[in-house]
């Protein structure tokens, strides 16, 4: 099954994703900021990083930045959580290397779609 | 898939309230004119996170309500606002409305709806100079998605171009998906267009040359295409053209795709997407006119009684210590099965180990209850920022040791003593800037709050720079109140403690700030509860101190085990100061005044426990028969008459109030290896009941 | 004392009015069986310092700490010395402030009473030394007259006047 690293500083909206995407099979790894994917991004490979954007020690911007230079997540589906409505931190994201975003607020529903579309 | 969103609700209020925390003390933080960036981005990351989840949870008014926070900060953030201390006001203003937000949607309570629309009208003022433009328009992007009204003709498809630039792969994006996307819109044809691959030599294996031309037909809106393309509009070139029913008027066409950027009809409808949709559902506003006056933060606090959050290591660490414990079990009970006299040896290593892991499981049980005492300080910093204002004075508050752990209920309980105590520092302690510098001190008085492990307790002080008791006042006071006799001879430290006197009231010098009809006495109750005891300092003219020491957890304590004829009692560690033997040379006794003994330099009175409690024919009926415990309560020391010392043993305390009722002296009860009940004595207890019944003159004499 | 014990469990089983019966002295009382938590044999209790006098201590029963009154003493009778009869019924006490356990010191346990609400008698009328505040009712039992005690006013009550014997102590 296709593993997930979830990143969030936020433990609830972490765990709604995570739940969320258990619940539907996928193994889901939890990082808490930037700092803490990298690492665990280094140490396993992902089919799908789902990151939110604003976190302390390292925003979602640069982990992006971070995963897309590692040849192992080159062309890993990188996707930020963004609650941003205007197109600025979309497009630094996308200049980052972001595949896409998903907008908050979503539901679970929404989450799971967009998690299915990218993984095919 | 169905999943229960109420799941994540306790922790999104648990970390909505730690986030407005931190938003709290940042501002409270943040210099006029200047922007610390980590300070700011912090504020910004916890209001943004409670607004992302709030609108996630469903909470669409504290979504609404912290956009505009959000937005202000944003602003501050990008320097495109400078940071005025009006704004910062207003936000911490801002913040305490939330907070009532948050703690009514919690506890299902009712929103205080005015003061929440004032509050938002305070922030739109800020933001835009005048109220009432950024709240409403949090959906207007929405709008633009929504099909407009008076649609005659709708395409029947739509022929897209689509053509990846070469670095799409890298973004991990796969046109493939994209196509697959389109096909599960409807009827979709594609052709395949391989004019721009390169010669082989030139070909890199990571860059996309393909492109597209796809005819989508079925009944399909522009936004769903807009939507799949959504991410990729900067990586590829992309044409979307509607594919119109023969002989209809393409000028219609442009009103029912609703494309903003659709000019001519004609033209093909170059992608422009508008910002994709956002679901802000509309205020679903509870009208509510009762006003919320309890200070929400507080009852959150104290409710908060039903989880406790918990460090993982923590968790860890007890199941290790579970996993030990079950080896050794099993250990024990196979050589019990069966045990010969020459494994004996043996026993008594499994039964050391069953001990340790015993009192290791004790230690980590202990740990869970275990929290940073920053979840008391925080509040500080608004207080002294608030009340100083309210003063005029100038203060800082500094604070260590924020990170120090004390038992869950002592985080409960000592808040409301320790903010009497810091509103005292500032009311009395602190003087006037125009004082301070008449008297060569700085203009900015310094409180210092501090929380540290000393010796088995916490030890929290609240130590100002400011005047100092006024030692002659009190005196004055306690001789009007009847609390001393006018020829008493009581050294200063013995003056300053009165103030702890029940029945001291301060009542001339009560304030709007301090006096709030809490009195010393009942701070000192308080602390006493917990085990704990307070002592005070004071320097004229320097400033003065609280210190407070309380015993690191409440369920557990150290004690001495000690006998009165064949009463057992326990004499918690941390009150004992020595055990001594005394000679008849040391011992005086003062007609009127009781008995004390000479240690070292000082007299101290003698508290026969036998006496205090009644006990009938101890085995130490003379003083040098016996031991005297020096035992220190509430900052007296006195020495403990009793028979005999027994050991030292770590007790689990058990109330004696859960079926029985409060007994003076007595602080609870614990149960020894025989099973047998043991009383646990209660100092500062003991020295008020002796001072009360007056079964011991002398410690009247200190009290 | 097995047998009064499995004697509450059967009565348990009816869910009848019924009673724990105990005697004082030449009295018979009774309480409810259903607030009955424990019977017990006297052992020493810790003594509390500076308590009433029917308070004999506290006792641990299973890790929790129960305190242990005098029934003879907290209704003015004499004073008896305790038997290898002399036991402790551990009762169930309600107040506004919930649910606590205490235990009761009597003379011996006789029996269970299964009565009908309509027999019991609920205007007693003593004379003298006895303190009627406590008496719920009187039951008739094979020519026996029986006082029901109110549980809850008799252990209650008590905690009220502790306050009172302390400032004696």
């Amino acid at each position: 099954m296709a593993s997930i690293l979830a990143v969030d500083d936020s433990a609830s909206m972490r765990q709604m994703v995570s739940f969320t995407l258990k619940g539907a099979g996928f193994d889901v790894v939890e990082a808490v900021d930037g700092v803490d994917a990298l690492s665990k991004a280094k140490g396993q490979s992902f089919n799908l990083v789902i990151t939110d954007v604003n976190m302390p020690n390292m925003d979602g911007i640069s982990l992006i930045k971070e995963l897309r230079g590692l040849p192992a997540f080159k062309f890993t589906p990188l996707l930020m959580l963004t609650t941003e409505s205007g197109n600025d931190k979309k497009q630094q994201g996308k200049m980052a290397g972001a595949t896409g975003w998903i907008v908050k607020p979503f539901n679970p529903d929404q989450l799971l779609a967009t998690v299915k579309k990218v993984l095919g | 898939m169905s999943i229960d969103m109420a799941q994540f609700h306790q922790v999104f209020f648990e970390e909505s309230f730690e986030g407005l925390d931190i938003m709290e003390s940042g501002l409270l933080n943040m210099d006029p004119g200047t922007v610390d960036d980590e300070e700011i981005n912090s504020i910004f990351r916890a209001a943004h996170s409670i607004k992302g989840g709030s609108g996630t949870f469903g909470f669409n008014d504290i979504s609404g309500f912290t956009h505009i926070m959000e937005t202000l900060l944003d602003e501050m953030r990008d320097g495109r606002r400078p940071v005025t201390p009006e704004a910062v006001d207003v936000l911490l203003r801002s913040v305490d409305v939330l907070r009532d937000m948050l703690a009514a949607t919690s506890d299902d309570g009712e929103v205080d709806e005015e003061r929440v629309q004032e509050q938002k009208a305070e922030l739109e003022q800020i933001l835009n100079g005048k109220p009432g433009e950024v709240a409403t328009d949090v959906g207007a992007a929405d709008v633009a998605a929504q099909p407009v009204g008076g649609v005659e003709v709708r395409p029947i498809g739509w022929h897209i171009v689509f053509r990846p630039l070469s670095h799409m792969l890298r973004t991990g994006n796969d046109p493939l998906r994209i196509i697959r996307e389109l096909a599960e819109l409807g009827d979709l044809k594609s052709e395949g267009d391989i004019s721009a691959l390169p010669a082989l030599s030139s070909y890199e294996p990571e860059d996309s040359y393909l492109s597209w031309d796809l005819h989508l037909h079925g009944d399909v809106e522009k936004q769903a295409i807009d939507d799949i393309f959504d991410w990729v509009e900067d990586d590829c070139e992309l044409i979307i053209m509607p594919l119109l029913p023969e002989g209809e008027p393409e000028a219609v066409m442009v009103a029912a795709t609703a494309a903003p950027t659709a000019s001519e009809a004609e033209t093909p409808v170059v992608q422009a997407a508008p910002p994709p949709v956002e679901q802000r559902s509309k205020k679903d506003r509870r009208s509510s006119k009762d006003r919320r006056t309890k200070d929400r933060r507080q009852s959150v606090g104290s409710s908060g009684g039903g989880s406790i959050r918990v460090e993982i290591s923590k968790i860890d660490a007890l199941i290790n210590m579970v996993g030990e414990l079950v080896i050794t079990q099993s250990m024990l009970s196979m050589l019990g099965e069966d045990f010969e006299m020459d494994r004996l040896e043996r026993l008594n290593d499994g039964l050391a180990q069953l001990e340790r892991h015993t009192r290791e499981l004790q230690e980590s049980v202990m740990q869970v209850r275990m929290l940073p005492i920053s979840f008391t300080f925080s509040r500080f910093p608004r207080l002294v920022h608030d009340l100083s204002s309210k003063l005029g004075k100038k203060i800082e508050l500094k604070m260590t040791g924020e990170n120090t752990e004390v038992d869950k209920t002592v985080i409960e309980k000592i808040g409301d003593p320790l903010v009497h105590l810091v509103r005292n520092s500032l009311d009395h302690g602190i003087e006037m800037p125009e004082v301070r510098l008449a008297a060569g001190k700085p203009e900015t008085g310094t409180i210092n709050l501090s929380a540290s492990h000393k010796g088995g307790n916490i030890v929290i002080e609240i130590r100002d720079d400011g005047q100092g008791l006024n030692r002659d006042k009190i005196e004055e006071k306690a001789i009007e109140k009847e609390i001393i006799d006018e020829d008493h001879n009581l050294s200063d430290q013995q003056i300053y403690e009165l103030i702890f006197a029940a029945g001291f009231s301060t009542a001339d010098v009560v304030s709007d700030v301090s006096g709030r009809g809490v009195g010393m006495d009942v701070v000192r109750r308080n602390i006493n509860e917990l085990g704990g005891s307070i002592e005070i300092e004071s320097d004229p003219g320097k400033g003065s101190a609280i210190i407070i020491r309380l015993p690191l957890t409440l369920a557990i304590l150290d004690g001495q085990t000690v006998t009165v004829a064949d009463e057992t009692y326990i004499v918690p560690l941390v009150s004992i100061i020595e055990s001594i033997q005394v000679k008849a040379d040391q011992i005086n006794r003062v007609a009127g005044k009781g008995e004390t003994f000479k240690l070292r330099d000082e007299f101290l009175p003698i508290l026969r426990l036998h006496e205090l409690f009644g006990i009938e024919n101890p085995n130490a009926s003379s003083l040098e028969e016996g031991l005297l415990v020096v035992v220190e309560g509430d900052g007296r020391h006195c020495g403990l008459f009793v028979d005999d010392l027994l050991g030292q043993q770590q007790v689990v305390i058990k109330s004696l109030e859960a079926n029985y009722q409060r007994v003076d002296g007595i602080s609870g009860a614990t149960i020894l290896g025989d099973g047998s009940v043991a009383l646990i004595l209660d100092i500062p207890g003991l020295l008020r009941l002796a001072a009360e019944t007056g079964a011991d003159s002398a410690a009247k004499q200190t009290a | 004392m097995n047998e009064p014990q499995a004697k509450i469990e059967a009565a348990l089983e009816n869910q009848g009015e019924e009673y724990l019966t105990f005697r004082l002295g030449e009295e018979d009382y009774g309480v409810d069986i259903l607030r009955v938590q424990e019977i017990r044999g006297w052992e020493a209790a810790t003594r509390i310092p500076n308590s009433p006098e029917y308070v004999k201590g506290v006792v641990n029963m299973r890790g929790s700490i129960v305190p242990i009154f005098d029934m003879r003493q907290r209704l003015g009778m004499e004073v008896h010395p305790y038997s290898k009869n002399t036991v402790v019924i551990v009762l169930r006490v309600k107040n506004e402030r919930g649910e606590r356990n205490m235990g009761v010191v009597v003379d011996e346990v006789s029996d269970v009473l299964s009565t009908q609400k309509d027999r019991i008698c609920n205007t007693p009328e003593f004379g003298g030394g006895i303190a009627t505040d406590y008496i719920s009712g009187l039951a008739d039992a094979d020519d026996k007259m029986i006082m029901l005690l109110d549980v809850d006013k008799l252990l209650n009550q008590g905690e009220q006047t502790d306050s009172e014997n302390e400032d004696a102590a």
